[in-house]
């Protein structure tokens, strides 16, 4: 299954940052732990919406719901139900998928920014339904103090069950890209308009990458409760879309693992420069424009670029 | 095997198309020819579903295909190349005929396995058929547009179509490539005996190569026959040629 996609070379400093990652919650404060923490649970999150996003170029404006759906299922089956605790750990990225699906099935029928308009529209009223039920899910208080397996309950247990989450979802969405399903995905992006001349049913694969996508948006967010142990509607704000969607274009939405550098440049940002000032955004206003200026493909997506083999041939026959 | 049959198309009030009749036996080499604006483009796009007829009716196989999408006239047996450059500019060459392969082998959505090993002798044979195996592995966005067109085409071979149309094979294309892709058209009829409508400005290459030619002017349908005829033809030498 793995023939052919991956190079036992570039998987040596992989596996050494995730060496690394296994052995530092006991050397690090906690605070430290908790951040890389978010930081995967959040890279997750940025990746679930670069599949539809860079492989697609859907423009999924509010990503954000489904992470919020995930987490908010989760965490009310966790709290409020007598059910077994893996059923909400399950029932988060269904849930997730399938609101991605209800919403998906209208979106499919735009394009680019109306889809993205639209996408908005619903997934605001989502929010508002959350905001607004304060008896079933606690309105803008959200939900505090979520049971844990005792597993999972500490932090350092936390930190490598997420951890060990996100490798098995990144190896999944590594092996989606590599499949004929990404490809054609890929292809779609490049020219929707040709691929349905081949034969592709466009609508119908964009609205399966966005079931996909969604899955792992509610993963995340499953992750975010065993992180945090509480939810609130602001994962379900339009305003974590936006960031969502920043990490990728920060990183680099045409790579792979660009947004999980977005995704960590993102935290590292709210969370140190925040320290100092509440107006951090101000700090990554400015990156933005730089960014946007002087690496269009994203950090990642300027570092690879330098490396391709080809990238100096394509060069020099722009030139002739 | 292909009955066009009175199709009328309009945008608001201009009408692109209007009564045209063309048909198309199997095994045979069709070529459209008629001046700028004359609907030809506007005709395939009918064919092949990138637009709806508003009248009239597209027999193909002896269904009516009119007003299916177009992924669905494709898994019919219907590909087309693009007048306009029409290619994954960001996929390889190998990448972009592989899509077409992948279709038809109806695996596009197949996710757990990985794409680079499946329709791999499919997709080598069709660039080794076309002469782009040597340049298998270059981003098409880098091609020359030469070399661009004869992707166009191999993609539409990639679904192994009954019926292959080609919009201006040869536009924009040196004297060598024009003459090397008629070649491969030729070809490509005998070889993989694949039926061919296409359709081109330059006279020359529609009278050597093809069996029967269709005149459009203004959107309607002149006359269809054999060379012979079609010159021949009053009408077509007023409109057309120039009344030589």
């Amino acid at each position: 299954m793995f023939r052919g996609i991956i190079d036992l070379k570039s998987l040596w400093p992989i596996a050494a940052i995730f060496i690394v990652l296994l052995i530092l919650p006991p050397i690090l404060p906690r605070f430290y732990t908790y951040i890389l923490a978010l930081i995967f649970v959040t890279s997750l999150l940025a990746m679930s919406l670069n599949l539809v996003l860079g492989h697609g170029m859907i423009f999924q404006f509010h990503h954000g719901v489904f992470y919020g759906v995930g987490a908010y299922t989760a965490a009310l089956m966790l709290a409020k139900s007598s059910l077994p605790m893996w059923v909400g750990f399950v029932a988060g990225p269904l849930m997730a998928a399938v609101v991605g699906l209800i919403i998906g099935w209208f979106c499919v029928r735009l394009t680019r920014l109306y889809f993205g308009m639209l996408q908005i529209s619903l997934g605001s009223l989502i929010w508002a339904i959350v905001f607004r039920w304060y008896s079933f899910t606690g309105g803008d208080d959200g939900i505090h103090g979520i049971p844990m397996p005792p597993l999972i309950s500490s932090l350092n247990n936390a930190y490598y069950f997420i951890l060990i989450i996100l490798v098995i979802c990144l190896v999944a969405l590594y092996l989606i890209l590599k499949s004929p399903f990404g490809s054609t995905l890929e292809a779609i992006r490049d020219n929707p308009q040709r691929c349905e001349a081949v034969g592709v049913n466009v609508r119908r694969h964009q609205l399966m990458a966005i079931v996909i996508s969604t899955f792992f948006a509610g993963i995340a967010g499953v992750l975010f409760v065993v992180l945090e142990r509480s939810v609130f509607p602001d994962l379900l704000f339009w305003v974590l879309s936006l960031e969502i969607f920043i990490m990728c274009l920060l990183g680099g939405w045409f790579t792979f693992a660009g947004p999980i550098l977005g995704a960590a440049i993102m935290v590292a940002l709210r969370t140190f420069i925040g320290i100092f000032t509440e107006y951090w955004t101000l700090i990554l206003g400015v990156i933005l424009i730089l960014l946007i200026f002087f690496l269009p493909e994203g950090v990642m997506g300027y570092f690879l670029e330098g490396f391709k083999p080809h990238a100096k041939e394509v060069a020099e026959r722009r030139g002739e | 095997m292909l009955q066009v049959e009175a199709v009328d198309k309009s945008f608001g009030d201009f009408m692109a198309v209007c009564q045209a009749n063309l048909s198309v036996g199997r095994g045979e080499l069709v070529a459209v020819i008629g001046p700028n604006g004359a609907g030809k483009t506007t005709l395939f796009n009918l064919i092949t579903g990138q637009l709806w007829p508003d009248r009239g009716e597209i027999i193909f196989g002896g269904e009516d295909i009119s007003g299916l999408p177009s992924y669905q006239i494709c898994k019919r047996g219907i590909a087309r190349s693009f007048q306009i450059v029409n290619i994954f500019p960001r996929l390889t060459i190998f990448g972009n005929v592989q899509v077409a392969v992948l279709s038809q082998q109806r695996r596009s959505s197949n996710l757990f396995l990985p794409a680079q090993n499946l329709a791999v002798e499919e997709t080598k044979s069709i660039l080794e058929s076309v002469g782009l195996s040597d340049k298998a592995t270059h981003i098409a966005g880098s091609l020359s547009h030469g070399d661009q067109k004869i992707l166009e085409i191999a993609i539409a071979l990639g679904n192994e179509p009954e019926l292959l149309i080609l919009d201006e094979p040869t536009a924009g294309m040196s004297p060598e490539e024009t003459a090397a892709t008629l070649e491969l058209i030729k070809n490509l009829a005998s070889s993989k005996g694949l039926t061919i409508l296409f359709c081109e400005h330059d006279m020359d290459v529609v009278f050597s190569i093809a069996q029967s030619i269709m005149v459009m002017h203004q959107g309607r349908t002149l006359v269809q026959g054999n060379p012979e005829e079609v010159k021949g033809n009053k009408k077509v030498q007023e409109a057309y040629l120039g009344g030589e």
